[in-house]
């Protein structure tokens, strides 16, 4: 048995430990929010926070995680600013790397109140999108730092 | 949201069984009904597209799957504003696989594609709207017994001359007491909801992780089952042990089937962990030896004998023979994944004789009839539900069914409900691809400048042949979709001859976002350009004189021209250039801006797009489909390649077959032309012009022409020095 606490409670899922998070979230909590894109850490679907950094969930051993909090987009409220921005800017296309998309956006802001278009790049490049909605990522992003962002072009 | 269909499925099988299909392919009217029994549900379904609950609520029953596209939103919006309802209370559903949601212009099938959503669906879910709304306009002027003519519906509710009101949901039940209109009519006047940018009604499903996309179903006793396969396209299995997989705690069974060898446990990573322990012999087949370099050796051998001819205006070859000055050139485009960031994936629950689907399809009947195949079922006997889709991009409208197929025979060998799941390295090994390409292209120029003869010749696999769709596509050995852009293209070429090669080896080809555009659009685009310079000509000002004619797609062009600053020094450094191309209906026009790092890589930074798709249902949908389609293209542009050694797939991943990221991302600028033209398609239009405007822009920047896909810093050094 393993006590993993995630979103706040503690849970116990008896799984092996080298079993990455990503599958004990999703087959075994049901919390499936939390996606698969390509199991080596290079898409950035699998993104959840553990003490708040993000952290790809497809790599990392379940047993490395115990006694760490674990945040899933399940953890994330929905009135919470980056989440309000995500709408505010129709961030999302298919969706599907929406949700670790908004994680990798949460710990930015954590940790930086105002980021600039440099600073949003480096956060978040790891994270793909298929439908290629970065102009909006970066637009919600300033929207939920409360900084004003620049639209693109508008109708003629 | 994404409410399990269950809900209404029996709903669904009433008024179904109640609608004609022939009359709703007659007419494109669903007018039969079976709202004599939905009224005793007491809410009010007057057509296969919506029903009213006593609430208010206005449920949209969508035919099309979502994968990114807005769909459910901008065909609630078409069925909202005839139906006058008020948006608030409008909320979507996927449809099952029924007649009445077959596509209402491609023929008896359902299917997402084509960029056809809300083109195709206008009439019919405007229709739909209408006769609802008549309805219920004629519910309340029975309640109030007065002339139906004297009430009017707003927002929600039907008001009457002397300003009495009732809402549609305290209609419901009274007007599905009524006969349907045969010829309900549509409002006249001004839009409210069609043309502006409500949000989409799915955003919020899709940020807080509830949206149930095809990888995330679950059923009770359900096994996840991971596939082992094929090193080779066609290779058999010739023995396996699994003897170390069967051993590992929480794998249930490992199996052949057609597919590979399945092997089926509790959850994904012990399904992982047992394949990596099987041992398995292969017979590879015949295509053990395929190789991209001979395979392209084979293409531009093909490029220099006569194919079968596409288009022909004039005399090409004649003029060309007699005509000294010649300019030729040779292009070269590569294998593409679609690569959507949900890999394949499909449940399938088999019991006896029912079986319910339930994944993320573009191509639901021709997935489920695949399915009965494979089951030995009626189509109808499967109960095909439609997921999210994380992308499709045409990938998930398979003309093999093959992630369907696959989890069909896996349910059938296991008697278990099975969810297959694909890794990515899967998704992306197992094809399909778009396919190579190989373009000679001569022309010679008149005594302007200008083109007098353009001798187009394509080399690739057709998409087409072998599926079902070979006797509706492919014309006298044409695919259409091979040849579609360059055969169609508008300038003003009076001596314009297409040929056509199609060579058939074993690589699974596809439809891929744009389809036969996204590799003539970068021939026609880059060639005119190298036209345009050879003769010192303005590329811009060229393009414009050609498309004279025609003034949708100048205005597209000019409007792109001076919303990108065309003709203004750009700082040092920096290239700039322009593409226009017209697919689905759309006209496209975009400017791109590069540099060159130090590493020698081009660095996009200033995307403009002008667009006219003809009338508009949801600008920022439109607006989003235009950046979205420019990244996915931006992706082929300077990275996507899919190549092949000794048979085998070299690229598995995102590591080897990159995608454009946050810090590659350009600036993006959508105009939309106001337009009221009818309707163009926007999901793939966005995609064409960004590799020529960017191989363009490279050549103004640096002088050198790159005719080989992606722009990488190897195929520019070649191009260099081939130069």
């Amino acid at each position: 048995m393993i006590t993993l606490s995630i979103n706040g409670k503690a849970v116990q899922v008896n799984v092996a430990a080298d079993t990455p998070l990503l599958w004990v979230l999703r087959d075994h909590l049901q919390l499936i929010g939390t996606k698969f894109g390509c199991g080596k850490g290079l898409c950035g679907s699998c993104t959840v926070l553990v003490n708040g950094k993000p952290l790809r969930s497809c790599i990392t051993p379940v047993g490395e995680l115990q006694g760490k909090p674990v945040t899933t987009i399940e953890g994330i409220p929905e009135n919470h600013p980056v989440m309000l921005a995500w709408l505010a800017e129709e961030v999302s296309q298919c969706g599907y790397c929406q949700p670790g998309q908004i994680l990798s956006a949460v710990a930015l802001l954590a940790e930086t109140s105002k980021p600039d278009d440099v600073a949003i790049d480096r956060a978040m490049s790891g994270n793909l999108c298929r439908c290629g909605t970065y102009g909006r990522i970066r637009r919600a992003i300033h929207v939920a730092s409360g900084k004003k962002a620049d639209k693109g072009g508008k109708n003629q | 949201m994404n409410k399990r269909p269950e809900i209404d499925r029996r709903q669904f099988i009433k008024t179904s069984a109640l609608l004609g299909g022939g009359l709703l392919l007659a007419c494109h009217l669903p007018f039969g009904r079976g709202y004599a029994e939905a009224a005793s549900d007491v809410s009010f379904a007057p057509n296969a597209y919506l029903h009213i609950g006593q609430d208010d609520s206005v449920t949209v029953i969508v035919n099309k799957s979502e994968m990114g596209q807005g769909v459910y939103t901008s065909l609630p919006m078409l069925v909202a504003e005839e139906l006058c309802c008020d948006w608030k209370n409008v909320t979507f559903r996927a449809s099952p696989v029924a007649p009445e949601y077959n596509h209402a212009e491609f023929g008896p099938i359902m299917v997402t594609g084509g960029s056809s959503s809300v083109r195709s669906e206008w009439s019919r879910l405007s229709l739909a709207g209408a006769a609802a709304r008549e309805l219920l306009v004629a519910a309340a002027a029975e309640e109030w017994q007065i002339d139906p003519a004297t009430c009017r519906a707003e927002k929600g509710f039907v008001i009457s001359s002397s300003g009495a009101r009732l809402s549609y949901g305290k209609l419901a039940a009274r007007a599905a007491q009524l006969p349907v209109p045969k010829e309900p009519k549509l409002k006249s006047g001004k839009s409210n909801i069609l043309g502006t940018a409500v949000k989409r009604l799915d955003s919020p499903a899709k940020i807080n992780g509830r949206a149930i996309f095809g990888i995330d179903v679950h059923a009770p006793g359900m096994l996840t089952v991971v596939i082992a396969r094929p090193p080779v396209f066609g290779a058999k299995i010739v023995n396996f042990n699994a003897d170390k997989a069967r051993a590992l705690p929480g794998v249930r069974s490992v199996t052949a089937v057609e597919a590979g060898v399945a092997v089926a446990a509790d959850d994904f990573w012990q399904a992982l962990k047992g394949r990596d322990l099987l041992e398995i012999t292969w017979d590879e087949g015949m295509w053990g030896g395929i190789s991209t370099p001979a395979m392209r050796e084979q293409y531009a051998a093909l490029a220099l004998t006569p194919g079968l001819i596409a288009r022909k205006d004039g005399d090409a070859p004649a003029v060309l023979a007699a005509h000294p000055g010649r300019i030729e050139a040779l292009f070269e485009l590569p294998y593409l994944a679609h690569a959507p960031m949900e890999p394949l994936n499909c449940f399938v629950d088999l019991k006896g004789d029912s079986c319910l689907i339930r994944t993320g399809s573009q191509f639901q009947t021709v997935d489920r009839a695949a399915a009965a195949k494979v089951t030995g079922l009626k189509p109808e006997q499967i109960v095909f539900e439609t997921t999210f889709l994380g992308g499709g991009f045409g990938r998930r409208a398979c003309t093999g069914s093959d992630f369907v197929i696959e989890a069909a025979q896996v349910a059938k060998a296991l008697g278990t409900p099975v969810k297959v799941v694909r890794t990515r390295e899967d998704d992306m090994r197992a094809g399909y691809y778009r396919p190579m390409w190989y373009d000679r292209v001569v022309a010679c120029l008149d005594k302007k400048g200008y083109p007098l003869a353009w001798h187009h010749r394509i080399v690739g696999q057709s998409i087409i042949a072998g599926t079902p769709f070979e006797s509706a596509i492919v014309k006298e050995g044409i695919d259409h979709t091979s040849v579609e852009g360059a055969v169609d293209t508008l300038y003003a070429i009076p001596n314009l001859q297409v040929e056509l090669h199609s060579p058939k080896n074993g690589v699974p080809v596809l439809w891929w976002r744009s389809v036969g555009h996204s590799h003539t659009a970068f021939v026609m685009e880059s060639f005119l350009d190298d036209l345009a310079h050879t003769t010192g000509k303005d590329p811009y000002k060229y393009r414009k004189t050609l498309l004279a004619n025609h003034p949708r797609q100048l205005k597209v062009l000019q409007t792109a021209a001076r919303k990108a600053d065309w003709g203004k020094p750009l700082p040092k450094g920096r290239g700039r250039g322009i593409a226009v191309h017209q697919s689905f209906g759309s006209i496209t026009a975009q400017v791109a801006e590069v540099s060159l790092d130090k590493t020698g890589a081009i660095r996009v930074h200033r995307v403009v797009c002008v667009v006219d798709c003809g009338r508009v249902v949801n600008p920022d949908t439109v607006t989003a489909q235009m950046e979205s389609g420019i990244i996915f293209g931006l992706s082929a542009t300077l990275y996507g390649a899919i190549t092949l050694k000794n048979g085998r797939v070299e690229q598995d991943n995102f590591d080897s077959y990159p995608l454009v990221r946050m810090a590659a991302a350009p600036k993006i600028e959508v105009y939309i032309i106001d337009s009221q033209e009818s309707p163009g398609g926007v999901g793939e239009p966005g995609v064409p012009p960004i590799a020529p405007a960017v191989a363009n822009a490279l050549f103004a920047l640096s002088g050198t022409r790159v005719r080989t896909l992606p722009l990488t810093p190897e195929n520019i050094r070649a191009a260099i020095k081939k130069a």
